[in-house]
């Protein structure tokens, strides 16, 4: 029942056969294989409990997979070991839900993390980072609006200034990858759209290719330049945010009175 | 509201007949044990008495210059084995309270570790300090190892907790940057406890500081010693001079406690 349209040209990440089982005989994942293109944005949508989350996590494998392969630039990253698996980590930026920021430590700090796959333990603990990453750090904190904050703690901001900070340390791993998961739902509506506003434009101007869990259609419809709808585990939808008709929809969240 | 719903429902509150029985056996078995103790009036007339005579012989305080000087040779040990034993066993405890950590490290590692620091538990400063003093002598060194095993016994346990109590997902956002261990470890564990160590560990060296003054009484150095030996020659007005030096020294180490959390709120 998938969608006729298939994304064409390069592929950003590719996914086969990949299986999750967090209990023995209880698939979260059944046998997913999508390609995410390689520019824009693309949401992935469904259901709560439908394994969005788990598949952006076996992504950069914060969840090890049971079974398939994620190809990264040549890589599979589920063979990924050690030094091989964070090298590969540090080209892929991540988004979370509930921001995910050190508390304790400046808003500079949070955002300088994003380089800490690069700096010696030493030196990070000392926080002797190189005068590049700083100038990094100072350029991204005036794009996301929080140059006034960099030396307040994380713990003192807002939600929508955690989920900025939160975007500029993904953004300073220079990632090839971007992943989000569900990146707004625990904003206010408005707050959410300027998020979303303020990652499709940073993955504009960086040409850095999006993957968004998001469980808002309309915000899907309106940011996203490709759609991937799930439901049970499988992949049902997979195409233009055009393409995604009310029928798509029924199918990947069941009934209908909702979508009045 | 016929009798028929009511009873459909079940009780709101279910009893706790487990813990009902255990709060019951252990009223009978205080009062059981209290009996054993044999206290009567006439024993505690004669207790009230004693002790009025006992802290009448305590006044006023010996300050004679050699006391004085015996006294503050003493105290200086005796910080010396708080504040050196304090350093060692919280440099300790923060390896060992990581190891011992079951979120972050895998069970063959937790369990040894978590051994070990209850075996560091297991026994108090003071017969821990017989075993010092039997190996290395007497003096402050047997009272510095001593205190160093103990504190290894507490705060690396409750060093361990704290990190157990973190949330996890600091450290996943850290680990997702592709950082190595070491730097998950100082971006997203220590900042989440850091405070809370510095609680355990100016407790422990207040701990530390009083039981320095205990280990004395084995031969492991301190303050401990000169009180005994006060205590046995019946000099009770020397050993009040040393009671309200231990007193002002807990107090002044209050206050240097309470400026250091300030600083690491």
């Amino acid at each position: 029942m998938v969608a006729a349209e298939r994304a064409t040209g390069a592929v950003a990440i590719e996914v086969r056969g990949l299986c999750k089982e967090y209990k023995r005989g209880v698939p979260v994942l059944r046998d997913i294989s999508i390609a995410f293109p390689d520019r824009g944005i693309t949401a992935v949508i469904g259901p709560s409990g439908t394994g969005k989350s788990t598949l952006i996590r076996c992504i950069n494998r914060l969840v090890e997979p049971t079974a398939g392969q994620v190809l990264f630039h040549g890589l599979d990253m589920v063979k990924l070991r050690g030094r091989a698996l964070r090298e590969a980590r540090r080209r892929i930026g991540m988004v979370f839900q509930e921001y995910n920021l050190v508390e304790r430590l400046s808003v500079m700090e949070n955002v300088l993390s994003g380089r800490l796959g690069y700096v010696s333990p030493l030196k990070a603990w000392l926080r002797r980072y190189p005068p590049a990453d700083i100038d990094a750090a100072w350029e991204l904190l005036d794009t996301v609006g929080l140059t006034a904050f960099a030396n307040q703690r994380a713990d003192a901001l807002s939600g929508g200034q955690r989920q900025r900070v939160g975007i500029a340390r993904a953004v300073m791993q220079h990632p090839a990858l971007l992943l989000a998961d569900e990146p707004t739902s625990s904003l206010d509506p408005k707050t959410s759209v300027e998020i979303m506003e303020l990652m499709t434009a940073l993955a504009d101007s960086r040409r850095i290719p999006v993957i968004l869990n998001i469980h808002n259609v309309p915000l899907a419809r309106r940011f996203a330049t490709h759609v991937i709808g799930m439901a049970g585990g499988h992949v049902v939808y997979d195409g233009t945010p055009e393409g995604l008709t009310d029928d798509h929809l029924k199918q990947i969240y069941g009934g209908e009175d909702w979508l009045e | 509201m016929t009798g028929a719903t009511l009873q459909a429902r079940p009780p709101a509150f279910l009893p706790n007949w487990p813990a009902r029985l255990a709060w019951i056996a252990l009223a009978i078995y205080t009062v059981y044990a209290a009996s054993l103790l044999d206290v009567t009036w006439a024993r505690f007339v004669l207790g009230l008495e004693q002790g009025a005579r006992f802290i009448s012989r305590m006044f006023p305080p010996d300050t004679a210059p050699d006391k004085l000087a015996l006294l503050a040779k003493g105290l200086y040990e005796t910080v010396e084995i708080a504040v050196i034993a304090s350093i060692l066993g919280i440099l300790l405890s923060l390896p060992i309270g990581l190891l011992a950590a079951r979120n972050l490290m895998p069970p063959w590692v937790t369990w040894p570790t978590r051994l070990f620091v209850v075996l560091c538990r297991s026994f108090h400063q003071v017969i821990i300090a017989i075993l010092f003093v039997k190996a290395v002598g007497f003096g402050a060194l047997a009272g510095i190892l001593a205190l160093t095993v103990a504190s290894i016994g507490f705060v690396a346990k409750l060093f361990a907790e704290a990190i157990e109590e973190i949330s996890m997902k600091q450290v996943e956002a850290i680990r997702a940057t592709g950082a190595p261990f070491m730097n998950v470890i100082t971006y997203g564990v220590m900042p989440q406890v850091l405070n809370r160590f510095v609680g355990f560990a100016t407790y422990q060296f207040d701990s530390n500081l009083r039981n320095s003054t205990m280990v004395g009484i084995v031969g492991a150095g301190g303050i401990g010693g000169t009180m005994f030996a006060a205590f046995q020659k019946f000099d009770y007005d020397y050993l009040l001079t040393i009671l309200l030096a231990i007193i002002a020294l807990i107090m002044l180490s209050e206050v240097l406690q309470n400026w250091i959390k300030k600083i690491y709120r």
